[in-house]
């Protein structure tokens, strides 16, 4: 039996107004180079100059994740010739990042839950992009510069489904500090992935093989996967020694198979240094305290929405996972509406709805303070919960969202008026006399039948609430 | 004329001033100017060519860079315009500031004016062979390991190596950024204090620039000011027969002044040349890595794909001396030699910087020898060591972040100039010019 040691280092991109050492926009440009200056274009002569948003943004993380924020932290360079890396060097945190010793808290294998740490959190550059035209290569580099935090956890996890909810969950913090959009598709949120097996037992680590740059949670399940099984089948066939060495490789998620990138002999050498550019980086009093301006967190919320709003545990944590969906429900509370009704809705209904559709929060045609309206009309009891779904379903279809107009369309009103109930109900219990004498001896079990019959009698419209209260007035007169 | 006899000059003079300073410089077979570019109307200042110019041409005196136009001023040529300086001409240079003599410029050596078969010193010989000549008022250098003070030496006028920190660096390409200062090289000590003064102070541009303000030190100056002096023995012992006597003449005059003489000793000066390489090179071997040929300057024929593109443009590019120290500088930095070479040199570093507070905690300046002898013949500094170890006297300075200032005494037998250097405490540069200005008046020194 084997052990899998799985450890991840993920590139957050920073949601900075402009680049980490100059002051050019990190917003999306159409035009290649049209997003750069002296420094990031690398011409001679031009300096850096550390932008002190990016480096509140990895501090505010680094408070999140109760890790050590460094009062001085240094920046070093990493050389490698690259088209697209304009310096021919990288500008990184080496020697001395800015925040060490984090934890990160995740639902285990066994359902109950550990910490991961977080070994070091660095702040670097990235890269330009290359883009190849047949024989030509052209570099963009409207990306070089944007500043990045790599966060780099301990090997904690033992599993792909570990490491996967450990990447949500750093997902959905990173977009809860509002540090990084942490678009996993447009690499702003990027993942490596080190893997590695030992027989249970053993102390050692097992060899750590890199896999590089994977774009979705479930290509890095599928990732961990093979490559577990890679190394256990070469262990199990006795040439571990000869095929699992310390190296990157590359997933290839048409194949769904882990690739090697490079030979053995050919181990790179950054050559770090210190950039001599660059004074240490030492973090003022005013930078902390902008750092901790740090909104509820998911976990927090999560057990707020237990304590206070007495939510079930699974929907607390449905609701709190993704930020989006929890300012969703937020919204939908200002409308005075009870906050079980409200999770079950968002949840049930609008998830659902939307699930089928494939469709995310953020791309749900009916906002939060519809839906809330909605749950209102069914709580002051103009239409049920079946009537409310229909509404539900029309506006989607729709696309129409006057709720009063939709129910008036649909004839989902319900009869709410004390006189005309009152009618109703005297009509039924002058055509069951019968059933009244019974109901008065003690078969009380002819109050369903009565509520049924005044329903009935209604065609369905009345408020079953009112029905209820009022034939009990009557049958106890 | 001086630069302040210059500065009062009306737009008419100083149209025909620079017109009659470029056709001298045309005129002249000394190879200091390798540019003839000139701005607007203004007191016309000599470029050296690794000063970004907008719209100017600037080639390091690399073969790599050429083609290049500057789209931006350096902060010390902005400086300069707003004060109504005029940026012109381009000043030959060691390639990439690599060098003791000027030789290893792409466009050929500059010659010394004071006897045409000797270098003018380096890197920044074109800068003072041209103001010793006459064909610059004033220019501006980069001093990196002495590279303003030893040519200045050499060609008999002032050269200025500011504290680190005290003029940005935002514009000029690099060399080793740690030790690179621009300054000013003038006909006498008033004009570097004059120049120093329209190039100095904090930008934000430069994440190493120092946040003090600059205080005037042109203004202030007062040759009348006494202070205490350190010899350092051992330094002069190493020196040729010249600067002793320079020496002898300059403790002489310094006394004569007024100022006090003390004796002191400083590590033997193979520790700053071992120190120096190391930390210069290493610094030097990331910084020339954006010249790959991929977005500017020179790009090799033929490259089948990137990693060849940037082999043949590099190889193609680079002069010799330029690769010697960017492979110098990767072996150093490469692992497994990282601690033996870069840690250790960090070490060495902070020891002579200790070395030069206990000297300062006893005298205000130095006075200290810049070469070890008068400009060396064309040629005759072939083998890079010897070139490296004629670097002896200045290079602390620079790994120590100081500023001194080179200003010619005497000239030997041979009529060739020989300068020595006031080094002063980091931040405190007035001390410097007043004594250097005390020195200067007394020595009596004839270009
Ligand atoms: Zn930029």
């Amino acid at each position: 039996m084997f052990e899998v040691v799985i450890g991840l280092e993920v590139h957050v991109q920073l949601n900075t107004k402009s680049k980490l050492f100059c002051s050019c926009s990190t917003e999306f440009a159409a035009k290649p180079n049209s997003n750069t200056c002296p420094v990031c274009l690398a011409l001679p002569g031009a300096l850096p100059v550390v932008n002190e948003e990016a480096v509140i943004k990895a501090m505010r993380f680094g408070y999140a994740i109760d890790a050590k924020v460094n009062e001085v932290s240094r920046f070093d360079r990493k050389s490698y010739f690259y088209p697209d890396s304009p310096m021919s060097y990288q500008i990184t945190q080496f020697y001395k990042p800015i925040l060490e010793n984090g934890k990160i808290e995740i639902t285990s294998k066994d359902g109950g839950t550990k910490f991961v740490t977080i070994k070091e959190a660095h702040l670097e550059a990235d890269a330009g992009k290359s883009i190849h035209e047949g024989a030509i290569s052209k570099v963009d580099l409207n990306r070089a510069g944007t500043p990045l935090l790599e966060i780099v956890s301990g090997p904690d996890m033992r599993s792909s489904d570990e490491a996967v909810e450990y990447l949500k969950k750093l997902h959905s913090l990173v977009r809860y500090l509002d540090i990084s959009d942490a678009n996993m598709q447009e690499g702003s949120f990027r993942c490596d992935v080190n893997v590695s097996i030992r027989p249970k037992g053993q102390k050692e680590f097992g060899t750590r093989v890199e896999i590089k740059n994977i774009n979705s949670f479930r290509f890095v399940k599928q990732a961990i996967e093979y490559e577990v099984e890679r190394q256990i089948e070469a262990y199990e066939d006795g040439v571990y020694e000869e095929e699992v060495w310390q190296e990157t490789r590359l997933f290839d998620s048409n194949k769904g198979i882990t690739k090697s990138m490079r030979g053995k002999e050919d181990s790179a050498d950054y050559r770090y240094f210190p950039d001599p550019d660059l004074r240490p980086l030492i973090v003022t009093q005013a930078m902390i305290e902008k750092a901790k301006e740090i909104p509820e967190l998911p976990d927090e919320k999560c057990k707020r929405y237990m304590s206070e709003l007495k939510l079930k545990e699974y929907d607390a944590k449905v609701i709190t996972a993704q930020k989006e969906l929890a300012h969703f429900f937020e919204v939908m509370l200002e409308e005075k509406i009870d906050a079980k009704n409200a999770a079950a809705w968002l949840i049930n209904e609008l998830l659902g709805r939307l699930n089928k559709l494939g469709l995310d929060i953020s791309q749900s045609v009916v906002d939060a303070k519809t839906l809330a309206k909605l749950i209102s009309k069914i709580e002051d009891g103009t239409i049920s919960g079946k009537g409310a779904k229909d509404v539900l379903d029309y506006m989607i279809e729709h696309e129409e969202f006057d709720i009063d107009a939709i129910i008036e369309k649909l004839g989902l009103k319900q009869l709410s008026d004390d006189s005309a109930i009152l009618a109703l109900i005297d009509e039924v219990l002058a055509k069951n006399k019968d059933k009244v004498n019974e109901y008065k001896e003690g078969k009380e079990k002819l109050f369903g039948f009565f509520v049924g019959q005044v329903m009935k009698a209604s065609k369905g419209s009345a408020n079953p609430k009112k029905v209820n209260e009022l034939l009990k007035q009557r049958l106890s007169s | 004329m001086k630069l302040r006899e210059a500065c009062k000059l009306s737009k008419e003079e100083l149209k025909s001033l620079q017109e009659e300073l470029l056709q001298k410089a045309k005129e002249s077979d000394l190879n200091a100017y390798i540019g003839f570019e000139r701005s607007e109307i203004g007191v016309p200042i000599l470029i050296k060519d690794n000063i970004q110019v907008k719209n100017w041409p600037i080639t390091c005196a690399s073969k790599i860079l050429q083609g290049y136009i500057a789209p931006y001023n350096a902060t010390v040529i902005e400086k300069l315009k707003v004060k109504g300086f005029a940026p012109m001409g381009r000043a030959n240079m060691d390639e990439f500031a690599m060098g003791s003599t000027t030789e290893s410029s792409f466009y050929g050596p500059t010659k010394n004016p004071h006897d045409t078969t000797r270098v003018p010193g380096g890197s920044s010989g074109g800068s003072a062979a041209a103001v010793a000549a006459g064909l610059a008022i004033a220019a501006l250098g980069s001093d990196t390991g002495g590279s303003i003070r030893q040519p200045a030496s050499y060609c008999g006028v002032v050269g200025f190596k500011p504290t680190y920190g005290k003029v940005s660096r935002y514009g000029l390409s690099a060399y080793a950024s740690s030790l690179d200062q621009i300054g000013p090289i003038t006909q006498d000590v008033k004009d570097a204090a004059l120049l120093y003064d329209m190039i100095a102070g904090y930008d934000e541009k430069d994440s190493t620039s120092a946040n003090i303000a600059h205080t005037s030190i042109y203004k202030n100056l007062d040759s009348s000011q006494k202070y205490t002096i350190a010899v350092i023995d051992n330094y002069v012992e190493a020196a040729s027969e010249d600067v002793k006597e320079a020496m002898q003449k300059a403790i002489k005059a310094l006394k004569e002044a007024g100022h006090t003489i003390i004796h002191k000793n400083l590590l033997n000066t193979k520790y700053d040349i071992a120190t120096y390489y190391i930390i210069a090179t290493a610094e030097a071997a990331t910084n020339l890595g954006r010249y790959d040929g991929v977005r500017y300057g020179y790009r090799a024929e033929g490259a089948k794909n990137s990693m060849e593109l940037f082999f043949k443009t590099r190889s193609e590019g680079f002069g010799d001396e330029v690769k010697r120290r960017i492979l110098l500088g990767n072996f150093v930095l490469s692992s497994g030699y990282y601690d033996a070479y870069y840690i250790k040199a960090q070490k060495v570093r902070h020891l002579i910087k200790e070395e030069y507070n206990k000297i300062f905690a006893k005298a205000d300046l130095i006075l200290s020898p810049i070469a070890p002898s008068v400009a060396p013949k064309l040629g005759q500094l072939q083998d890079p060591l010897t070139m490296y170890k004629s670097d002896m006297y200045t290079l602390a300075i620079n790994l120590v972040g100081l500023p001194a200032i080179s200003l010619p005494i005497m000239k030997n037998k041979e009529n060739l100039p020989v300068g020595l250097q006031l080094i002063g405490k980091a931040f405190n540069e007035q001390p410097i010019f007043n004594a250097a200005l005390s020195l200067e008046e007394r020595v009596n020194y004839k270009g």
